[in-house]
Parts: structure tokens; C-alpha cells; sequence
């Protein structure tokens, strides 16, 4: 698939996407990146530095969220840009030894904004958890064919 | 513990050489969730035009945290690692990265701001590929700022 600016307008859904996590994807996110901050997976590590229990990376939130852009784009090499903020914390609660997912994930976007001159659109995330926003100004820009 | 204002300013140059491998690609694209077949199949990418694996968009994330080990490591910055919060991230892809790359990342600090009891600290890599004569192609520029908690924050 190959996205042309003219078929596209600001404010266009590009979609959404439900993303359950639990303490595993944690341990395996640690893995994947290198990063082994033990507030990411020791619960009494998590509350003794004064966090309400074990949250996720907030670079597992931005970078399985990026994945509806991706997906949208057709070619995860379009994604020429993607920043965020990171609001809140994603509470991950134990629930292993269960099928239950210990914290979920929304994540919608939208057309922000075209640029004609370079070719790019720029996707505008909404990213939340048990009802509020993780991420704020969660953009990336996708270069079009 | 306080940090060392005079951070601001300084870099860190290019350290160890990171290999990007086939089954790294695929072990971080599982660990973000991403089902994209150019971060699986060869053919898959190779059919995008692309001559290896894409790596997700986030991968770079990698690299830029060794390079930022140097600064969190450093004993003259002064930075309790345990009261690091992430509080923004950005990339630039100046092209992809794929399987095969050797890059390299050049820490920069550009900024260090005094919050409360904390700090802000907001550092940038420059990530490049080295090519076979050991020329630097610009790969990716990542920028983030850690908020590094006071007592009490």
C-alpha cells in the first residue's frame, strides 16, 4: 500500500488500537532494549522509589503505539519522525499465572497536519490508560509516495 | 545529591560499535508488538525496496541509551538512576536503520535545568553508520530529557 497526499486530509481517522500488557511484555521490552530499570519489573523496588507499584517503559508505550502508524503507512521506513511526551505512568498490575492483561493500552490517530512541499503527513496520537492520557504530543511524521 | 550544572555542554564521543543484527530487529519489533512483515522477512522488506530488515521506529532507542549510560554512569554528573523519569523522547530518521548496520552514537548534553529538588536534563545522540572505509552516514537523531526526581518528588 502507498499513501498519496491527495487522497488524504487533515482530521482523517487513521484508525486505532487495543494493546494489552503484562508483567512478561515488561521483562521481555527490558530485554529487547537493554533497559533494566527494576521499576519496570520488581514491584517493591517500584513503590520504595515512591511509584504506586510497577509501571511500564514509557518507550514500550511510545514505541507499540507508533505501530498503527506504521501499519497505516505500509512501510515501517516512512516514519520519518515520532516524538512524544510522557504524562503518566502505565500501571502494570501482576496478573501472571492468569490470562488477564495487567494494564491496557488505547491508542487512536488522526491526520494533524499535510505538508505538501515535503511530501509528509503528521500523525497525532491519542494514547491512554485506565482512562487517561499517557502520552501527549505523540506525532510522527510519515513521508507519503 | 545534586547535579552537576556544568554538564551542560558536554559530549561524549562515539564509543563502542553497535551491530544491528537480523534477530535483534525481530526480538524488538516482538517486544513493541509490531507484526510488520519488513521487520521479519527479508523478502518482505526487500519487496519495500529495502536491502535488510527495517528496524522499528523505536529501535534506535538502543543505542541512544548506551550512549546516555556514559552520562548517567559519569560520577561527576551526579544522577541517582533510581529517581530518573523519562520525560520525553524524540527521532529523526535521516534514512531507516537496517540489518547490517554498524552504528555509532556522540552524546550531547544540551541542556540541564534545576526543578524543584531534581533536574531536568535533556541530552541529544547523533547516531551514525560507519560505512567500509570508516566514513559516518547520518542515520538517526534522538533527543530526550530525563527528569531526575529530588527527595520527596
Amino acid at each position: 500500500m502507498s499513501l498519496s497526499i491527495h487522497e488524504l486530509s487533515a482530521g482523517q481517522e487513521i484508525g486505532s488500537r487495543t494493546i494489552e500488557v503484562t508483567r512478561t511484555d515488561l521483562v521481555k521490552y527490558a530485554g529487547a532494549s537493554g533497559d533494566f530499570n527494576p521499576i519496570h519489573w520488581n514491584e517493591a523496588f517500584a513503590t520504595s522509589v515512591e511509584l504506586p507499584g510497577v509501571i511500564a517503559h514509557g518507550m514500550f508505550t511510545m514505541g507499540s503505539a507508533v505501530q498503527l502508524v506504521t501499519d497505516w503507512a505500509g512501510d515501517p521506513a516512512a516514519v520519518v519522525d515520532f516524538q512524544t511526551r510522557f504524562t503518566k505512568p502505565v500501571l502494570v498490575t501482576d496478573t501472571t499465572g492468569t490470562p488477564d492483561a495487567g494494564a491496557t493500552i488505547e491508542v487512536s490517530g488522526i491526520i494533524g497536519k499535510l505538508d505538501a512541499e515535503a511530501n509528509t503527513a503528521r500523525v497525532d496520537l491519542t494514547v491512554t490508560a485506565a482512562g487517561q492520557k499517557v502520552l501527549m504530543k505523540a506525532q510522527a511524521v510519515v513521508k507519503l509516495a | 545529591m545534586t547535579i552537576n550544572p556544568d554538564l551542560q555542554g558536554r559530549s561524549y564521543p562515539a564509543a563502542e560499535v553497535y551491530d544491528v543484527g537480523r534477530e535483534k530487529i525481530r526480538e524488538f519489533a516482538r517486544a513493541v508488538k509490531a507484526t510488520h512483515p519488513a521487520h521479519f522477512d527479508v523478502d518482505a522488506a526487500r519487496a519495500l525496496g529495502h536491502g535488510d530488515l527495517v528496524a522499528p521506529p523505536t529501535f534506535a532507542i538502543i543505542v541512544a541509551q548506551r550512549a546516555d549510560a556514559q552520562l548517567i554512569e559519569d560520577p561527576e554528573a551526579g544522577i541517582d538512576f533510581s529517581r530518573v523519569v523519562h520525560a520525553d523522547q524524540r527521532f529523526t530518521h535521516h534514512r531507516p536503520i537496517f540489518a547490517g548496520d554498524r552504528l555509532v552514537a556522540e552524546l550531547h548534553v544540551d541542556g540541564v535545568r534545576a526543578m524543584g529538588g531534581g533536574a531536568m536534563i535533556t541530552t541529544r545522540s547523533e547516531i551514525f553508520a560507519l560505512g567500509a572505509d570508516d566514513s559516518r552516514e547520518p542515520v538517526t537523531t534522538t533527543s530526550s530529557s530525563i527528569l531526575v526526581r529530588g527527595e520527596g518528588q
